[in-house]
């Protein structure tokens, strides 16, 4: 095969073109900053939440924030707060297994917890926040029968909100409760992991709006993200692991009780 | 020979119908499936463009420390530094874009400060927390403790 200098300089050329366009966007990912990468790439990213349930104080924030950025009708939950209540241990029947009492407080959490349990009654008490697990194996988008929910390459679990029939089988494939249907709509709908924020470099409303830092958005594609960190100085946990699910909101301190 | 294909008119009636069939087919296919359906996978992309088109409420506290940087030096060292601004101020992202449209109200203190601070038997130990009724004496909570910087110096 023979080159000549024309061809030469001109695949040199496109190759230098292309090869600068990308290195830009790289550089800004390696650097620990890949929202300021000129364009959002979904090739760049594999989204992950981490909930830290040791620091959440079940304020309701998450849920009031998430309802106002994405305009979810009362009622119906994206994100909500679960308060367990773990009885003292029975001390003469060791065997049988202790259920806790679960309760979602004023509006799934929103309008707080009024207190229900004393101080010092030898209880276990702590706050859960749920979500949308973002499977990257869910039962759910593997049951739509239209390919209207679907897992997208930056690992969000979305949904095609023209394209859905309202069937409702999704609603019944997910194993932890987070879909639900639109009245307005009849169409089906859950977090999206504020796919319009994370995609303009902006954290969740969730994230966003937890005081105390309990909920944290990570981009496991992202070598300089804390995530990295945490995960491998904490014992984390996903929500039914036995599913299968592929779920990437793990959990730090989460109690077996947890279901 | 020729007689083994005395009925051949029989493949030709089965071919032509298995063409026609086809070719609706195509043209159902065609009417049907969305644009862009499948470039990715069992979906349409352009619902990822939907999704991401949304509209934002949530300005982000990074949009708010442009404009005001006063308070994010106030927040400095305290408590609250990581509280995103719009946790307690709501969601102000018409502000941030166009500060002469939405005049952000003060938040009122009585209210909004129990909301975290409120003792529960369900909240980590660490966590400062009071009884809103007996705390304070009736006093408002900014008598002693500036939401900034909450701590007393």
């Amino acid at each position: 095969m023979t080159t000549d200098r024309r061809d030469f300089l001109r695949s040199a050329g496109a190759l230098i073109v292309l090869t600068g366009a990308a290195s830009l966007a790289w550089e800004k990912v390696l650097a620990g900053e890949p929202e300021k990468a000129p364009n959002y790439e979904m090739s760049d990213h594999w989204w992950a939440m981490l909930i830290d349930i040791e620091k959440c104080i079940g304020c309701g924030n998450c849920v009031r924030a998430d309802k106002a950025e994405n305009n979810v009708p009362e009622e119906f939950f994206r994100t909500w707060v679960e308060r367990y209540h773990l009885p003292p241990a029975d001390l003469l029947h060791p065997k049988e297994e202790v259920l806790p009492e679960v309760d979602s407080g004023k509006e799934g959490g929103a309008g707080g917890f009024p207190e229900r349990y004393k101080a010092g009654d030898g209880s276990k008490n702590f706050f859960v926040p749920k979500m949308c697990n973002q499977c990257s194996h869910s039962p759910c988008t593997q049951v739509c029968p239209v390919g209207a929910t679907f897992e997208s390459p930056d690992g969000a679990v979305l949904i095609d909100r023209s394209y859905c029939l309202g069937c409702r089988y999704c609603v019944q494939a997910c194993p932890y409760g987070c879909r639900y249907i639109d009245p307005r709509s009849n169409t089906v709908d859950k977090c999206t992991l504020c796919y319009h924020r994370i995609t303009k470099g902006l954290t969740t409303a969730c994230c966003e709006n937890c005081p105390t830092g309990a909920r944290t958005l990570g981009d496991l594609k992202n070598p300089k993200d804390p995530i990295h960190e945490f995960l491998r100085t904490h014992k984390v946990q996903v929500l039914k692991p036995q599913m299968a699910t592929g779920s990437k909101t793990y959990y730090n301190g989460l109690d077996g009780s947890v279901r | 020979m020729m007689e083994r294909f005395k009925d051949r008119e029989h493949l030709f009636r089965m071919g032509a119908l298995f063409l026609g069939a086809l070719a609706l087919f195509m043209v159902l296919r065609a009417v049907f499936v969305p644009k862009g359906f499948g470039t990715y996978g069992h979906y349409r992309e352009g619902a990822l463009k939907d999704m991401a088109s949304l509209p934002l409420h949530y300005a982000g506290r990074h949009a708010c420390e442009e404009c005001h940087s006063d308070i994010a030096d106030a927040r400095k060292g305290s408590k609250h530094e990581k509280v995103a601004c719009e946790a307690c101020h709501g969601p102000l992202a018409v502000h941030a874009a166009d500060p002469d449209k939405l005049k952000p109200t003060k938040p009122d203190a009585v209210k909004l400060c129990p909301v975290c601070h409120t003792e529960n038997v369900a909240k980590p130990k660490g966590f400062p927390q009071v009884d809103p009724k007996e705390h304070g004496e009736g006093k408002p909570c900014g008598a002693c403790h500036k939401p900034h910087h909450p701590e007393i110096a």
